[in-house]
Formats: structure tokens, sequence, C-alpha cells
């Protein structure tokens, strides 16, 4: 029954992603995209990104840029999480034309945690739960206007949530 | 079966929050069992939020994100009785999906 229901959906987005290249390359319009234009203009699993073991390399995967700091990004994360395991983290930006948002835990085996992305019409506030191996600041990446920003916040962690 | 998936997407005026829970062991491959073997990487890469066929919200997933993972968005131009499809696909290829009345 699960596999049935969700058939469709991947299907035809697997249809759309084909015909989509199709049309780009027809066009002559992506001979040889860039690291970071395919990142953003593919709908595809960052799968290389979330493999990476440093949180710059991870972020150039992602974006092909660096993050600039900004104040416009509210992070919400606790000072101190008993359990590593279940750590709630938010975020909301007053930022305008968000079009994707990620979180990366540095400490952590593989540092990219979540990646968002953000059609227009959805609002650019977004509330998880994630692992964190140890006390190390959290970096939430929101990607506006074809600009990378970034904020940063610092979670104590007493329990590590990655086992071991 | 009942669906791994449970939402609450409520519409308050042009903008509906969704609350989605998700049963999944999101296994992260790198804690062991008590005989020391690693418990194999299992977890959801991609989850996705459809309203009237277009995509809302798209949640790429690693390891790290929590054992029954929580989420919550917010999107404008839906409607109360309106459709919310929620599916998801985890990296060995299994998937489940659902669809929610808006509140």
């Amino acid at each position: 029954m699960t596999v049935l229901d969700s058939a469709p959906s991947i299907t035809r987005r697997l249809v759309l992603r084909g015909a989509g290249s199709i049309t780009l390359a027809s066009l002559g319009i992506v001979a040889m995209p860039l690291p970071g234009a395919l990142a953003t203009a593919n709908d595809k699993y960052p799968e290389d990104a979330f493999k990476q073991k440093n949180d710059k390399e991870a972020i150039k995967l992602l974006y092909g840029r660096t993050a600039e700091a900004s104040d416009k990004i509210k992070l919400d994360a606790p000072e101190i999480a008993e359990n590593g395991a279940v750590v709630p983290i938010s975020v909301s930006t007053s930022l305008a034309d968000v079009t994707s948002v990620a979180f990366v835990v540095p400490e952590n085996p593989n540092v990219l945690a979540a990646y968002y992305k953000i059609p227009q019409g959805t609002l650019p506030n977004i509330a998880n739960r994630l692992k964190m191996a140890k006390t190390t600041n959290v970096i939430v990446l929101v990607e506006a206007g074809g600009k990378l920003y970034s904020a940063t916040k610092e979670v104590k962690v007493t329990v590590g949530g990655c086992g071991g | 079966m009942a669906s791994s998936i449970r939402v609450r997407a409520i519409a308050n005026g042009d903008v509906t929050e969704v609350q989605t829970l998700i049963q999944h062991p999101m296994d992260s491959g790198f804690i062991k069992t008590d005989k020391g073997d690693f418990i194999p990487a299992h977890y959801i890469t991609e989850l996705t939020f459809e309203h009237n066929g277009k995509p809302v919200f798209i949640a790429d997933w690693g390891t790290a994100v929590s054992k029954d993972p929580y989420v919550k968005f917010a999107f404008k131009g839906a409607a109360k009785g309106d459709d919310l499809k929620v599916s998801w696909i985890d990296n060995k290829g299994e998937s489940d999906a659902a669809t929610f009345k808006v509140q």
C-alpha cells in the first residue's frame, strides 16, 4: 500500500526533471553549469553535500559560495541541550525572497543536517529537531534574493546524540 | 497499515501552518548495538509537501535529523478543506505518502 501511494508523485518528479533538462539543453543554456548554479537550479537530493565532514566544504558544495552573517535571521536553539539526540531548532527571517534554508552542525560526523527548499508563497519560518554529537555552534544558512546569509548559535550538549 | 505520517495543517487567514511528525528510525549509521556492530544508516532523504499539485515545501534530510522527525513550516494560498499531499522516501528506497485536509 505504501509503495502504491507514493509511486505517482515520484514518477512525475522524474518526468518533470527529465523534461526540464531537455528544454534547457535544447536552448543551449546549460552547457557547463557552475557547481553553485547547479545546486540551486536543480531539485535533486544534494547527496555529496550531505556526506561532507567539514562545514565550509559542505556549504561550498551546496551553494558554491560563502555566506555573509545577517542580523535579519533569528535562530532559536536551546542554550543547553540535555539530550543531543533531540535538539529543537527553529529559524525565522525578515529577509525577502528566501529560496532555501540549510542547517549545519560542524561537530557532527556529517555536518549538513537538513536542507529545505522554499518555493514562492512559503514563509521562511521552519522548526525541526536535530541530533548533535557535542557542544558546537549551529549554523543556519538562508539563501535569499540570490545571496547567501547565515546566523550562528552555540548549543551546549550534555549527552551527545550520535552514539559511540 | 497505519500511515507513518501525521500532519496538522491549520489555515489562519491566508497562511496555513503545517506541523508534521513521521515515524522513522532515522538511524545515522554511527551508533553501535550492544554487540558492537554498527546499526546501518536508515534515514529519510526527501520529504515533499504538495498543495494542489504544486510543491510548497521540500525537505532534504541527512543523518542528523532526530528519530521520528518533526518539522513545522507555513505557506500561503491554501483554504480550509484543500488537500495537502505529503510523501517521503528514504535511503533504502522505502517510501510513504498520505493526503491531509487543511483545517
